[in-house]
């Protein structure tokens, strides 16, 4: 799962996709997520990362973490917008 | 131990469309509501059980004195009557009465709850087009104000009197044209055509009875307050009539209901709290036409109000809990509570507003949300603006202190349990959850229906 590469982020959230001129809003934890999978780290990784860090649990973080990645494929963000395992 | 770990969010993303405001995204809806009246959701729910109504008596009180302010300041004879099918809780409507609201009912059961929350007779208000011979008598016998909907019941009741050999105090209700459609003229008799003034003479003409008051509801949930001063008019013209007539001063004109609540109605862009009247511009309307109607200082009418759910809903709140979050086939959050439309009954009206019961960061979605029904029409609201929501997160829905507790089914799940919040910040449980047994305790299986082989 590769997200496209052009993505601009800044520090308050906001998302802007350069090829469609779109906009987002996300919350930090999205843009930790969003960062970190433009870093090219895989699922596992994130998960570490943020049940290390965040007051949560593998399965709980897991449910949110694929619908989360489900929608960036949804707004288009995904680089060719397939839908790739992890 | 590694170092104290952050406060986890769902992440969520969402598209920001240039230049649209989200109609549905005001930042007071999603404020927290933690607390009411100093109780924190989290502790009720744990106390009491969730789902949870909890009314606020505090709310309810400065509702009533509010309403009250408006119309004694501008008119001199003012009552109140409590409208039962609003909210019959039993400690609702004595906080309406230790507020000085007589009961206004709309059938025998409703009329039996007020005579032993120790209402007296004589300020009972009894309306409705189906009162039995048997419940007449008893409303005679206790010189109640029985407002007669149609002929037969005329009829029924000048019978019963010549049998009794007591006078019944009975009014009409008036159905009008008050520039608001659709009229509600199934109930009582027509001004316009002439049957009110037809039913007034009836009464007038026959001593059996006395014709103490004259009654109109135009509607529920107004948002015209002209409507009512017209409704007023119309009645004071009557009023007059009668007295030019046979000489007689009408006691009192009932205004019956129907002033809006400030829930915001499906469908409307305003929200209720800005396209709501408020109580005096209803009270300016309504007196103002009696006022000027003709009548003589001390001729006026006492003026009655049956207001419901205008007093009520706002005291009323609704805590529940998140059961889960899912993703609708179009991409759109929805989110799964613990309480359905079976005891939201107003839902299918409202777009109630829900505010989460805890902290959040900014950030939101859109989401649709719905009760906990195996049914497709089981849906609370169909789109709102909310931050993130987990599983056992809290929720509190404002404004269901009207009709909900009264029109709730028991359906699927059992209902839950009512606290009342008094003036100190005390919570006491007015309706306990019901159990297996309050359900099944009428139930009778037939003997050869009780056993059987799997
Ligand atoms: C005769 C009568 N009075 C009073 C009410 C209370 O109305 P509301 O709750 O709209 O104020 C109703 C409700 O429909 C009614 O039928």
């Amino acid at each position: 799962m590769k997200l496209k590469k052009n993505l601009a982020l800044s520090d308050s959230g906001f998302v802007f996709d350069p090829s469609t001129g779109d906009s987002f809003s996300t919350n930090p934890i999205g843009l930790e997520i969003i960062r970190m999978l433009k870093e090219g780290k895989n699922a596992n990784d994130i998960k570490n990362h943020v049940t290390k860090t965040y007051m949560t649990d593998d399965a709980s973080f897991e449910k949110d973490y694929y619908d989360f990645v489900n929608m960036l494929t949804k707004h288009n963000l995904v680089e060719g917008g397939e839908k790739e395992k992890n | 131990m590694s170092a104290k770990k952050l406060q986890y969010e769902r992440p969520v993303i969402q598209k920001l469309n240039v230049g649209l405001m989200n109609k549905f995204g005001t930042r007071t809806e999603y404020t927290p509501l933690t607390h009411i009246d100093g109780n924190s959701v989290k502790d009720l729910l744990g106390k009491f059980g969730s789902p949870l109504f909890v009314i606020s008596e505090r709310t309810l009180r400065r509702t009533f004195r509010e309403a009250n302010r408006s119309f004694k300041t501008r008119y001199p004879k003012v009552q109140f009557a409590w409208s039962y099918k609003t909210n019959y809780m039993n400690a609702v409507c004595n906080a309406f009465h230790q507020e000085g609201s007589w009961a206004e009912v709309v059938s025998g059961f409703e009329y039996q709850k007020a005579l032993n929350n120790g209402v007296p007779g004589n300020k009972i208000i009894f309306n409705g087009p189906d009162k039995t011979e048997a419940e007449l008598k008893v409303a005679i016998a206790n010189n109640s104000m029985i407002h007669i909907d149609h002929l037969d019941e005329l009829y029924l009741i000048k019978e019963i009197a010549v049998e009794s050999n007591k006078k019944p105090r009975v009014a009409i209700r008036v159905n009008m044209d008050t520039g608001v459609y659709p009229m509600w003229d199934r109930f009582g008799f027509n001004y316009e055509n002439g049957q009110a003034w037809d039913a007034i003479n009836k009464i007038m003409l026959n001593d059996k009875m006395e014709l103490v008051g004259l009654h109109s509801h135009i509607g529920t949930f107004m948002l015209t307050p002209s409507a009512y001063g017209m409704a007023a008019s119309k009645l004071s013209h009557l009023a007059l009539e009668i007295k030019k007539k046979y000489k007689k001063n009408i006691q009192y004109i009932d205004m019956g209901g129907g002033f809006a609540s400030k829930n915001t109605l499906k469908g409307s862009y305003l929200q209720g709290i800005d396209a709501s009247p408020t109580f005096d511009q209803f009270a300016e309307s309504i007196c103002t036409a009696i006022l000027n109607a003709g009548f003589t200082e001390t001729d006026l009418p006492l003026l009655i109000l049956e207001t419901g759910r205008a007093l009520i809903d706002e005291s009323g709140y609704l805590l529940g809990t998140v059961v889960s979050n899912k993703r609708l086939s179009d991409g759109r959050r929805a989110t799964i509570l613990d309480f359905g439309v079976n005891i939201l009954f107003t839902s299918f009206w409202y777009d109630h507003k829900i505010s989460p019961a805890q902290e959040f960061s900014q950030y939101t979605e859109d989401a649709v949300l719905y009760g906990p029904l195996c049914m497709n029409i089981d849906v609370i609201r169909e789109n709102i603006t909310l931050p993130p929501l987990k599983r056992d997160d809290h929720v509190v829905v404002h404004s269901v202190g009207a009709y909900n507790m009264t029109q709730w089914m028991q359906f699927i799940a059992l209902r839950p349990a009512i606290v009342m919040i008094d003036m100190e910040g005390n919570s006491h449980i007015i309706r306990k959850r019901e159990t297996l047994d309050s359900i099944e305790k009428d139930e009778i299986v037939p003997k050869y229906l009780k056993d059987f082989k799997l």
